[in-house]
């Protein structure tokens, strides 16, 4: 059972993942994810049934940090990569709400 | 021996022993990066001469003052470009990160510096470590040193080639589906990937952040070991850092394989696997035999469903990782916009390659509303199905040996147009980062192009020492690999 | 309108939680503070930044779950909901979406003597973003991070609730649990606490679920009323009209009293949730369980026993001070100095009430020192100053803050205790107004109300009313 990939849903998936393709570009991604996705349904050959997915390799839990204030003013740092900035502030192009 | 051929070890004594400087290692290496680096672009950046001798000269101060002891103080290294290191430009190989210069340095890196290396540049990758064979930088391919027509592997080409070519005397690279061990294998040379949340990923920008580890790229096991030794710690900065019970590797380099049980997937050995690999990894194993170790066929059925399980996952928390790539913080912003949601969508598709949006966009789409339980958590089963698959194989063997790729180097140009064909070359490597095992990759011989074969091996998780032993009686009995042809001619 | 409407409502009640630190990472929480000055690379997403988990923040939603009839799930993770937004650095907020930490609680309420359970479906951690400024200048938006990675609990009820009446008292319900757990300060205003309304409406006996939409930005209690009534409206024209009402998010203008939707075609709104491989899961034995809940405070209904068994308080008194945690807090601690509950609850109830009230503040913002109302009310006891100027002396201690001492010895409020000076100065007054006796012993009892308002002005007020009225009538005889 071949993938068929549609224009629409590339269109959906360049929203969530914000890309915009070019009609060539557009060609080309509908054909590779239709391929892919057919290799990857050989995962149904699978029998998975009652296996719990597995997030983790090992069952390690519980890591956590206490509730003491170590981090100060460093905000000379964390701008010193923005694109654009202001009144030490991320400048970016404004937001509706 | 000429410096210049030295170990990281050998170099590391030496200049304990007072006999070399630590500038004189440094120039060597930059002596060598004059002569090749143009024709192989193994770095994004070399650092500039005055920075790298001012660190030699501190370096050699705190050795000359006994401060620094460890086997690696005053070694230059070469570190792949997805480890921030503060102050200089770290760079995943794409545009999207072309001037990103990190506040802090990884873990790993900072693990390195306390004992005393030398850093010498950030070494060339694919994009965001997506790929096979460093084709996809932004900043250019680089060239096997064995043959610079074909490619040296990914994504850690640039520091496999590196290494090769003696352009640093070891290297740090990153594994998320074999990028350690494939261009190890293709460029003759050793690369390790530890068990997972040995090394921090606190500081390695994340590709597959269930998947990643950082690991030594070296000359030999020695290096490796004393390597991993190094950069292996538990970081609380890392929640997915474990806290080992023993960090001393090298106490494993140690000649004797006798009653180790080998298991010889033959679902390793089908189809697909070049017959020349297929023989060097033999021979290898034969060697092994003799040398005393019990060497057995057995069946792991669930390799060929690794490839598509480790598609679905990677590309799913890559879309996610690399969603904070927006021009708002960091990196580069489009010059040409409307509004907020066009930067976000200019910025990403013309800062990131193909393969990079490929990915994403695969991974966004396995996550999606309606898709996920289909995809994203059967490629979890599938995942915990492989686990117990190995589990039950390493209650059978200490050691499962393979080849690192199906193929030794391809030609450059000759991959990137059938991406699925390029995936399938992960096959040997891919589970082992799923079940998140120690793997490592040493070299075994040369197909008749002269292109380096790498024979893997993998033990059970937390079992480096094993692993260790194994690749080291190989390397011994195997004696002297051959020279790359870069490194002839200096010197 | 020919059919009966029924309002449903349900709520999402987002928590910023009391920690010191971030849930993620070591910086602080501390509100207020110039843009960026705290933060990290692990709340600004950096590259290569990992985030490691606050515990406290952990204890406190099992806090406020165990306060609320939770179950606790005992093995929970967290999950990544993915979406752009500048506020958001790493365009994910881990959140948790699969395993919850509580569920399946309810909290009951009371309106109009009726009492209800309003059931929670869910109680989860995550972290909240950051803030966009719009600068008019560059007419770009600015963003800070201080805020993001603060950690928030969000509170999802089920559409139990069916008036405005229901979901104040439901929100001041949650709002006095989860102060009296320390577990955050809960200010709507503040946006400590912040309440998202999801509404629809069906015909009265349906048993199906209108279309719902979600509001947000509702500051303040009021303003929840109105848009409750605005979007109920809204929705039941439209259904008159024959239309349908769209599923989607709303904001609130609360100025115009009108909604309107927010969410934009560029937003799909598929979240994409997974499990955030960066963190491990949170399994919560049953000694932990255990442990927390021993140490969960005192919560109302306790304090509300011990008040009336320990200090004797009427039940009118036990309500007003409980009411809230900070009115509790300062009664507790001025009366843990004056030892003289009755006194402590009327100064409370009564001025600072009646001050509150005048100034139109919220019971929070109450901001004196218990130990200078302590002080106040250990002057008046002694005599050093009458309960009018002590009115006159408390109303500066609840606006400044004054220490009482020093502002009666400033502006010379002491009580004129002197009786010798104050007898002279009563026969004075005596004597320059024959009128006025001769009127009291004629019987006009009143007639000494006029004499002891003479010596108050001759003694601008400090002598005490009672002393005054003794010594008088010795005098008068």
């Amino acid at each position: 059972m071949a993938n068929v990939i549609t224009d629409a849903t590339i269109d959906y998936v360049g929203i969530l993942a914000k890309l915009e393709l070019s009609e060539e570009e557009k060609e080309q991604a509908k054909k590779d994810m239709a391929n892919m996705l057919d290799y990857i349904d050989m995962l149904n050959e699978l029998d998975t049934d009652g296996v719990e997915p597995m997030s983790h390799v090992f069952p390690v839990h519980n890591v956590f940090r206490e509730d003491v204030v170590v981090n100060g003013d460093t905000r000379d740092k964390i701008l010193k990569n923005a694109p654009e900035k202001k009144d030490g502030s991320f400048m970016v192009p404004k937001t509706v709400d | 021996m000429s410096l210049f051929n030295m170990t990281a070890v050998e170099l590391g004594k030496k200049i304990k022993a007072g006999e070399i400087s630590v500038a004189q290692a440094c120039q060597a290496a930059l002596e060598q990066i004059k002569a090749t680096e143009k024709e192989l672009n193994c770095y994004v950046k070399v650092l500039d001469e005055n920075q790298i001798m001012e660190r030699a000269a501190k370096v050699q101060a705190q050795i000359d003052a006994g401060e620094l002891t460890g086997p690696l103080a005053g070694v230059p290294v070469a570190i792949k470009d997805n480890m921030c290191t503060e102050g200089i430009t770290t760079t995943c190989s794409s545009k999207i990160l072309y001037n990103f210069n990190p506040t802090f340095s990884s873990e790993a890196v900072l693990n390195l510096e306390r004992a005393g290396a030398v850093i010498l540049g950030k070494t060339n990758m694919d994009e965001f470590a997506m790929g096979s064979t460093t084709e996809t930088s932004y900043f250019g391919e680089t060239k096997n040193p064995w043959n610079t027509e074909h490619v040296p592997g990914g994504s850690s080409g640039g520091s496999a080639a590196a290494v090769a070519a003696g352009e640093c005397f070891y290297a740090l690279g990153s594994d998320t589906g074999g990028s350690i061990r494939q261009p190890a294998s293709f460029c003759g040379i050793v690369g390790m990937k530890p068990t997972y949340g040995t090394v921090s990923r606190y500081g390695l920008i994340a590709y597959g952040s269930s998947l990643d580890q950082i690991g030594p790229m070296t000359k030999d096991v020695t290096d490796c070991a004393a390597v991993l030794e190094t950069i292996a710690s538990y970081d609380s900065k890392d929640s997915t850092s474990f806290r080992r019970e023993d960090y001393d590797f090298t106490s494993a380099l140690v000649d004797d394989v006798k009653g180790l049980k080998i298991g010889i997937p033959k679902d390793y050995f089908g189809d697909g696997l070049d017959p020349e690999v297929r023989d060097a990894v033999l021979k290898a194993v034969k060697v092994l035999e003799e040398k005393g170790a019990i060497v057995e066929e057995f069946n792991l059925t669930m390799v060929p469903y690794a490839i598509p399980a480790y598609y679905v996952i990677a590309s799913a928390e890559a879309s996610s990782n690399l969603s904070r790539f927006d021009g708002v913080k960091y990196g580069y912003r489009s010059e040409d916009f409307n509004g907020l949601h066009n930067m976000y969508k200019k910025t990403r598709s013309e800062g990131f390659g193909a393969e990079v949006k490929r990915r994403i966009m695969l991974g966004s789409f396995v996550l999606s509303s309606g898709y996920y339980d289909a995809y994203y958590l059967k490629a979890l089963r599938t995942k915990a199905l492989i686990k117990q698959e190995f589990d039950q194989a390493f209650q059978k063997y200490d050691i499962i040996i393979g080849p690192a790729a199906p193929t030794t180097a391809p030609k450059l140009g000759a991959s990137l147009s059938d991406p699925l064909k390029m995936y399938l070359g992960d096959i040997y490597t891919i589970s082992v980062n799923l079940a998140g095992l120690p793997g490592i990759s040493v070299p075994c011989g040369r197909d008749k192009q002269g292109l380096p074969i790498g024979i893997q091996m993998l033990a059970d998780c937390f079992h480096e020492k094993t692993l260790i032993r194994a690749a080291y009686s190989y390397e011994q009995a195997r004696g002297a690999f051959d020279v790359c042809p870069a490194q002839k001619g200096v010197d | 309108m020919a059919k009966n409407y029924e309002t449903v409502i349900g709520l999402e009640v987002h928590v910023e939680l009391a920690t010191k630190t971030k849930i993620f990472c070591s910086c602080s929480t501390e509100f207020g503070g110039a843009p960026n000055t705290h933060t990290c690379p692990v709340c600004t997403g950096m590259p290569g930044s990992l985030p490691v988990l606050n515990k406290q923040v952990v204890e406190y939603a099992m806090a406020v779950g165990l306060a609320t009839n939770c179950t606790i799930t005992q093995n929970c993770k967290f999950d990544r909901k993915n979406y752009f937004y500048p506020d958001n650095p790493q365009n994910y907020q881990i959140s948790q979406l699969y395993l919850p930490i509580c569920r399946n609680g309810h909290v009951d309420i009371e309106v109009d003597g009726k009492e209800k359970a309003v059931r929670i479906h869910e109680i989860h951690m995550e972290e909240d973003a950051g803030k966009l400024i719009h600068d008019p200048v560059t007419d770009c938006s600015l963003v800070d991070f201080n805020r993001s990675g603060v950690p928030l609990i969000e509170i999802v009820s089920e559409p139990d609730m069916r008036s405005a009446e229901e979901v104040i008292a439901y929100l001041e319900k949650l709002r006095l649990i989860i102060q009296y757990l320390g577990a955050s300060d809960c200010k709507l205003q503040e946006g400590s606490m912040r309440a998202d309304v999801n509404l629809s409406v069906r015909e009265y006996g349906s048993k199906e679920f209108g279309t719902r939409t979600e509001m947000k930005n509702l500051n303040s209690f009021k303003a929840i009323a109105r848009a409750i009534e605005g979007e109920t409206e809204r929705q039941i024209d439209l259904l008159e009209e024959g239309k349908k009402v769209i599923q989607e998010t709303r904001r609130w203008d609360d100025e115009e009293e009108y909604s309107y939707p927010m969410r934009s075609k560029e937003d799909a709104q598929d979240y994409r949730y997974f499990p955030d491989p960066d963190l491990v899961p949170v399994v919560i034995s049953d000694e932990w369980l255990e442990d927390v809940r021993s140490r969960q405070p005192e919560l109302r209904d306790d304090k509300m026993l011990r008040y009336e068994e320990e200090f004797g308080l009427p039940e009118y008194d036990i309500e007003i001070l409980t009411g809230t945690k900070h009115l509790a807090d300062l009664f507790e601690a001025t009366n843990e100095i004056v030892k003289k509950p009755k006194e402590v609850s009327n100064w409370l109830m009564g001025e600072t009430m009646r001050l509150v009230k005048e100034q139109d503040m919220d019971i929070d913002e109450i901001s004196f020192s218990p130990k200078h109302l302590a002080a106040l009310i250990q002057m008046i006891d002694k005599g050093e100053i009458n309960r009018k100027v002590g009115k006159q002396v408390f109303e500066e201690v609840f606006k400044n803050d004054i220490e009482p001492a020093a502002y009666v010895e400033e502006h010379g409020l002491k009580s004129m205790n002197d009786e010798g000076a104050l007898r002279a100065t009563i026969e004075e007054i005596v004597a320059a107004n024959p009128k006025s006796v001769e009127d009291y012993h004629a019987g006009k009892k009143k007639a000494i109300g006029f004499l002891v308002g003479q010596t108050m002005r001759a003694t601008k007020g400090k002598a005490d009313p009672g002393m005054v009225n003794q010594i008088l009538k010795e005098i008068l005889g």
